[in-house]
């Protein structure tokens, strides 16, 4: 057992940690959460140009990392600055899906942070049920046509190719049948209706109106697309979990330092006991969730269950753990957290709203019931 | 015991409904419905007109006055009728807050100016109590008047003042003894918001709405007429009014029809292929919601009721207050749960204009209502105050 991280890895959380907390103030995130674009392309290719981006990616695959401690030792310290850039999407959802796909001439742009993408996955009424794809794909001679509709699909107006997911085969609900293609943003019958996102950045609704793409759009064999949407989906969780763990960090460091100043009654407030008492339960609760983001991204390279079964646990106690602590530090705030310009208002939506991607704590609960019951 | 209530009660809630049937606006109603909180300013005076034509504007008020002189029992029905219709609330600082001061302690002059102006929505009143270093402990707070002949000078800044930005009066709290004890040198000053010196500068919250203000005081000319009562007694009316903004604390009526809302939502939510509601997971949180509810509306009755006999509510309101707020917190975390990915979207100004809604069109305003809602514990006496009082009363200690 060794619970240290690498060499490299404490390096790269160094080097993070140290350019986001010079370069990512409240008054620049403030600046980029009211910009138009949602995200800033400066901060963007400085990620790339650290090796950052390349981190998430292993060393076949162009980067010089990818193993699980890699994205979660990204993910920490971007959630503990608040970072709204589609790290998330460009890189772990959209790149390493390309890259698992042999696509190494777009991976080799989106680790030079000259590429952006966005996975559209999520329908409509698809919810959590990631087997759920509705959006059709047909051969029409040498071509295919792709029609439906895909919600809140993140980072999709940035995005030089979107990646969608489409039934060729099965039922609505079947992980057999779906079938991956890559469509470049500009082609005729895509069109984006974008929108800005509570806790930063921006998405999309997505219509495909008999969008026409040669057959070489695919990804991998017909039909055959789940295996890599799960396996890459089993990243973005690690990468939640971990940027939810560094957001609640800096939502207790945030409170703590202002227990410590914050003066009512004669006395800094942090000298009450009744709240010194909900600190430390935060703080109890904050290793609980360092270690379950630790045993999923131990596990990332398991077999498929063993893998699942982790990612179910995290997620859940992570969801818990996360709105604890997301609505305990704005209340001992006090009104100063409530105002959209402090920091700990942005960090404590970045913690709850990871609870709306790829399923809730309600979600990995049931996850993990039927994964142990198998 | 009797659960029931009484013919006179039942007969009384009749016509209450029928008044919402006949005069709640429909679009007023369907805003409130889809928890769009931020009604325009003129919604929420035809509002008031509206229950001023009719008599039922200032419930608490008697009869002298104006007002409707209804009992506990029949304001808790009004609120559980009017929140199952979604009606708008009633603005309080004007009606609820200042209004028992004035009737308490004021002079017959500012009774006779400022209660009629109060009906009929000539004034628009904003509190003036905390500060940005007197939250919590109030007293402490600095805003300083002095004397000058007819005249008080006014100096410092207020904060969280909400809806401020429409007001054209203020009540506020300030120092006029610096030397005195703490609770001993404050006065309770009437303000003209376009007096020379005042500013009000927003507050935009964290799901970026513009409800609360700061209101900044320099030199600021106020006639000694505008004193209410006794010069260094405030402290004493600011708790006076402190136990009449305790009305209908628990919320019972608003945390009902947002319940019936997530019941809505959750119909038809699917989830797995079938509605949410039937989801173990999410059925549960809702049960558990909604047992608490029901033992909430009782312990309000059983407040209520000694109320409306006589009784006065003392840290029954605080307790109220504590379980009322983790309740109605508890039904937006399962709103913004229910619609799942939709969530996520902001659904600003320029995005809803004159667009179609994003996904539902219940989810919009959902999650941002969620981090709106986390001021409920934290505004009129935190959460944490309240268990002092609670916890002070009954078991002694410092203070």
């Amino acid at each position: 057992m060794n619970f240290d991280l690498t060499e490299e890895r404490q390096m790269l959380q160094d080097t993070l940690r140290r350019f986001l907390r010079d370069r990512y103030t409240t008054e620049e995130r403030n600046r980029i959460l009211n910009s138009d674009a949602g995200f800033s392309a400066d901060i963007w290719a400085q990620l790339a140009e650290l090796g950052v981006l390349g981190a998430l990616f292993i060393e076949t695959q162009g980067g010089f990392g990818g193993a699980g401690f890699d994205i979660a030792v990204v993910f920490e310290e971007l959630g503990r600055a608040g970072v709204v850039e589609p790290v998330m999407d460009s890189a772990v959802l959209g790149g390493r899906l390309l890259a698992a796909a042999g696509r190494t001439d777009l991976v080799e742009e989106v680790i030079a942070g000259a590429a952006h993408l966005a996975l559209a996955h999520g329908e409509p009424v698809s919810r959590y049920d990631l087997t759920h794809v509705e959006t059709r794909l047909t051969a029409d001679g040498g071509d295919l046509i792709l029609s439906g509709r895909k919600a809140v699909v993140v980072n999709a107006e940035a995005a030089g190719h979107l990646i969608v997911s489409a039934r060729e085969s099965g039922g609505a609900a079947d992980a057999d049948g779906i079938s991956l293609v890559l469509v470049p943003a500009d082609v005729a019958g895509l069109t984006l209706r974008g929108y800005p996102m509570l806790s930063g950045g921006r998405a999309a609704e997505v219509t495909l109106d008999d969008v026409r793409l040669p057959a070489s759009a695919r990804l991998g064999d017909a039909g055959q697309g789940w295996a890599l949407l799960s396996d890459t989906i089993a990243l973005a969780h690690v990468a939640l979990a971990a940027e939810a763990l560094g957001a609640m960090e800096s939502a207790v460091k945030l409170t703590i330092d202002y227990l410590g100043t914050r003066q009512q009654f004669g006395r800094p407030i942090g000298t009450f006991q009744a709240l010194q008492h909900r600190v430390a339960d935060m703080l109890i609760e904050l290793e609980q969730a360092r270690s379950a983001v630790i045993f999923a991204a131990g596990h990332l390279d398991g077999d498929t269950r063993t893998r699942d079964r982790h990612i179910a646990a995290a997620r859940h106690l992570i969801g818990r753990v996360g709105r604890l602590v997301a609505e305990e530090s704005i209340q001992m705030h006090g009104g100063i957290a409530m105002t959209q310009e402090y920091e700990l208002a942005h960090i404590a939506k970045r913690i709850v709203m990871t609870d709306h991607r790829f399923g809730d704590t309600d979600y990995h609960l049931e996850r993990f019931i039927a994964l142990s019951a198998a | 015991m009797d659960l029931s209530y009484s013919p006179e009660e039942q007969a009384f809630r009749a016509e209450v409904r029928d008044f919402l049937e006949t005069r709640l606006p429909k679009e007023m109603a369907a805003k409130v419905r889809q928890g769009h909180d931020h009604l325009s300013k003129a919604d929420m005076e035809a509002w008031h007109a509206i229950l001023n034509e009719k008599g039922w504007l200032a419930q608490n008020w008697p009869r002298e006055f104006g007002g409707a002189e209804w009992n506990a029992v029949q304001r808790h029905i009004f609120e559980e009728e009017a929140a199952r219709a979604n009606a708008p609330r009633i603005v309080p600082f004007g009606l609820s807050m200042l209004a028992p001061v004035l009737m308490k302690f004021g002079s017959k002059e500012q009774q006779d100016h400022y209660l009629p102006r109060i009906l009929d929505g000539t004034d628009w009143w904003c509190q003036g109590y905390s500060e940005p270093g007197a939250g919590s402990d109030l007293a402490s707070l600095k805003t300083k008047a002095e004397r000058h002949g007819d005249h008080y000078i006014v100096n410092g800044q207020k904060t969280w003042t909400t809806l401020g930005q429409y007001a054209n009066w203020i009540f506020c709290l300030v120092r006029t003894d610096p030397t005195a004890k703490q609770q001993e040198g404050i006065s309770f000053l009437l303000i003209d918001m376009d007096t020379p010196g005042i500013e009000v500068r927003p507050i935009i919250l964290l799901d970026g709405t513009h409800e609360v203000n700061e209101v900044w005081f320099t030199d600021v000319k106020v006639p000694v007429a505008n004193l209410v009562g006794e010069e260094n007694k405030g402290w004493t009316y600011a708790k006076y009014l402190l136990t009449h903004e305790r009305t209908n604390i628990a919320g019972v009526g608003f945390s009902q029809a947002g319940l019936e809302q997530v019941k809505r939502i959750a119909r038809a939510e699917r989830a797995n292929g079938r509605p949410l509601i039937e989801n173990p997971h999410f059925a549960a949180r809702m049960a558990q919601v909604e047992i608490d509810l029901m033992a909430l509306a009782t312990s309000n009755l059983r407040i209520v009721s000694k109320a409306a006999a006589g009784g006065a509510p003392g840290i029954e309101a605080s307790m109220l207050k504590v379980k009322g707020t983790v309740i109605r917190q508890e039904i937006n975390d399962l709103a913004r749960r229910a619609v799942g990915p939709y969530a996520m979207p902001f659904p600003s100004e320029a995005v809803e204009g004159d667009n179609d809604p994003i996904g539902p069109d219940y989810a919009g305003p959902l999650a941002a209502q969620y981090f709106n809602y986390r001021k409920l514990s934290i505004f009129g006496g935190s959460n944490e105050v309240q268990r002092n009082i609670i916890a002070q009363t009954l078991m002694g200690g410092r203070r």
